[in-house]
């Protein structure tokens, strides 16, 4: 495995901190989320997500995105997760720093906070087309910790 | 889950699991075959060299092996030169499957950016023309291309209009004033591919579109000025206007945001509809859909129209890049050389045992390669074969090739698409500065203008295969022949 490993900030690793990191995969890149819930797991990969594009901790959360998705399995609904908010970076030109995921019943409800890009402030490295079903999973590993993780397509 | 044991592998320095052997017979100096085994329903062959097969990741293998035990695949996977670890099919993956006989059509066989690809302009400037206003012209391209995370393009499209846009293709933006009517005769599927189907598509999709006609993305997306720095073949050279010296002019992008939301979409209904259809998949990412199923034909829909989106993106991206020439050398003529895809899936014909079978040919980063005589080529051009367009990385050459008649046995006439990541992209951060790269190629007489240093570093030439490497191994496997070298001059990324 390749790639940073970094603490959260911000609102979302309040508490338990969760962690994400980046792992290598040819000529993308994966994404990996850690925490003690499998929402915070997805906030811990939604970050890494940003971090594909620019630093985190440059993204000022001045906005604020509502998303909700459903999806048949803790997997897909991961990757309709990530997919969300490609879409709102995408169509909306926003970075996303802060999240606060609920998941229930297949269903999750999410608040995403951000801001605007700003190309000198943010120096985007590259767009992500979309999360892909590579190495998808979500699950529980050995010391009982949430990892969510998938390859994006950049 | 086919192919063999894993455990011979090594690891490599980008981290990776460089491929096991085992079970890989050598069938000539360029060709290696995995006989079925498994799940497999035909052979896996991959087209490289010695070190090309040995650089290779293990998941080239495991997922060549995955592609082969797919319903209705004819002949054999098929691994390019420049195969990498992709998702669901390897990138530089070929695989040709038959409606008739329960094929399918897979998302992850076309990619998130359909019908990305390349287009070439052949110029009246020659190289000292241009060096001559270098400066000027890389800072008025850099102005006149939207590249990048966040930029948009000028153009707002109407539903109607978009629905135009999504089965007109070229046609369409050259009826709406981008470029001469000649550019389309030498575009594949002369501009335009039929069976569209704009009702396939999904609010997001039509909504990621909306300001990015006219964008060309980030990442290896680029705008290059390059000149003929090299001639192989004088006849073939000729024909396609490449003589030494010549500058030429490669655009490579794709569908934008249209294409990845349809990607996005369709993988996912593939991957939940699966067993629905009786596709027992070994992964998901191998999400597919029967052919003849109304999700196979929907997504085909879709695909068409996105590949259409990404036909009028480049005609639109070189009607800017001729407005910018123009600016500064008010002689200037760029004359399309050819425009082709290799991230789709067409409906061709092809000899199967000597007999015609109309069959689905997914090319996952991989170009279609017609050799010499196909109809489908331009006239002008026919006798020497289709012209395959290569990309390099930045700083490095590219190369156009020319379709071989060798191709249609060895690959459903498919050659390699570029030179292929040889590390990530952390690793290049690591490794590089983007500062630092942007000199060092200024020194050598190359402009790269891009708005992100950090995306510079990620996509530096040293994080790339030998390009060289890969397209001698392309010709000496018969998939297709070296027409010429082209190195940049100036490079426009995002």
């Amino acid at each position: 495995m390749t790639g940073g490993r970094a603490r959260a900030a911000g609102p979302a690793a309040a508490g338990t901190a969760g962690e994400w990191e980046h792992f290598a995969h040819g000529a993308d890149i994966g994404v990996r989320g850690r925490g003690a819930t499998a929402a915070q797991a997805f906030e811990q990969a939604a970050l890494a997500l940003t971090a594909v594009v620019t630093s985190p901790a440059q993204v000022h959360q001045q906005v604020s995105v509502s998303i909700t998705c459903r999806a048949p399995d803790l997997d897909l609904l991961l990757y309709e997760w990530l997919n969300s908010l490609v879409f709102h970076m995408a169509t909306q030109h926003l970075l996303f720093s802060g999240f606060d995921v609920r998941i229930a019943d297949g269903v999750l409800e999410a608040e995403a906070r951000g801001q605007l890009v700003d190309v000198q402030r943010h120096a985007p490295a590259v767009e992500v087309k979309g999360a892909t079903l590579t190495e998808l999973a979500v699950r529980q590993d050995d010391d009982g910790r949430w990892r969510a993780q998938c390859v994006l397509d950049v | 889950m086919a192919g063999g044991a894993r455990s011979a592998c090594s690891t490599s320095r980008a981290g990776r699991r460089t491929m096991n052997r085992e079970g890989v017979h050598r069938v000539g100096d360029y060709r290696w075959v995995i006989e079925p085994t498994g799940a497999m329903r035909v052979p896996a062959v991959l087209y490289a060299d010695e070190a090309l097969l040995d650089d290779m990741d293990d998941k080239v293998r495991w997922q060549l092996c995955n592609v082969a035990s797919l319903p209705g695949i004819v002949g054999a996977a098929c691994a390019m030169p420049d195969a990498h670890w992709g998702y669901g099919f390897p990138i530089g993956g070929v695989a040709a499957f038959d409606a008739d006989a329960g094929g399918v059509v897979s998302a992850g066989g076309v990619g998130f950016d359909i019908s990305c690809g390349v287009r070439t302009l052949v110029s009246t400037c020659t190289r000292e023309q241009v060096v001559d206003v270098q400066q000027q012209l890389a800072h008025e391209l850099s102005r006149a291309i939207p590249a990048g995370v966040g930029s948009t393009g000028r153009l707002r499209l109407s539903d109607e209009a978009m629905d135009e846009m999504l089965t007109g293709g070229a046609r369409w933006a050259v009826a709406e004033g981008y470029g001469p009517g000649d550019d389309l005769e030498h575009i594949e599927e002369r501009g335009c591919i039929g069976g569209a189907d704009p009702h396939a598509l999904s609010k997001r999709a039509r909504e990621r579109q909306r300001e990015e006609m006219g964008t060309l993305g980030s990442g290896n997306h680029y705008l290059e000025v390059q000149w003929v720095a090299e001639v192989f073949d004088r006849d073939a050279a000729a024909a396609f206007g490449l003589e030494g010296g010549r500058v030429v002019v490669s655009i490579h992008c794709g569908s934008r945001g249209l294409g990845h939301q349809v990607g996005t979409d369709y993988l996912r209904d593939m991957a939940i509809a699966a067993p629905s259809h009786g596709l027992h998949l070994p992964d998901r990412e191998l999400a597919c859909a029967p052919i003849r199923s109304t999700l196979g034909q929907r997504y085909l829909g879709a695909m068409r129209a996105a590949m259409n989106c990404a036909l009028a993106n480049r005609q639109i991206l070189t009607h800017l890049c001729r407005e910018s020439f123009h600016r500064l050398l008010p002689g200037f003529s760029g004359k399309l050389l050819y425009d082709v895809s290799h991230n789709i899936c067409k409906e061709e014909v092809h000899a199967v045992d000597g007999c015609d079978r109309r069959l689905y040919v997914h090319r996952k980063g991989a170009t279609r390669a017609f050799g010499p005589g196909h109809a489908a080529v331009p006239e002008a051009l026919r006798a020497h074969g289709q012209p395959v367009l290569i990309g390099g990385s930045m700083g490095t050459a590219s190369y156009v090739l020319a379709g071989a008649a060798t191709g249609e046995a060895l690959s459903w006439s498919s050659a390699c698409h570029g030179a292929g990541r040889s590390m990530s992209r952390h690793q290049a951060t690591r490794q590089w500065h983007g500062r630092k790269v942007v000199d060092d190629l200024a020194a050598r007489g190359i402009l790269v203008r891009s708005p992100s240093l950090r995306g510079v570093a990620e996509e530096a030439p040293g994080a790339y295969k030998s390009v060289d490497r890969v397209v001698d191994v392309a010709e000496k496997a018969g998939l297709a022949r070296k027409v010429a070298r082209l190195e940049p001059l100036i490079c426009v990324k995002g």
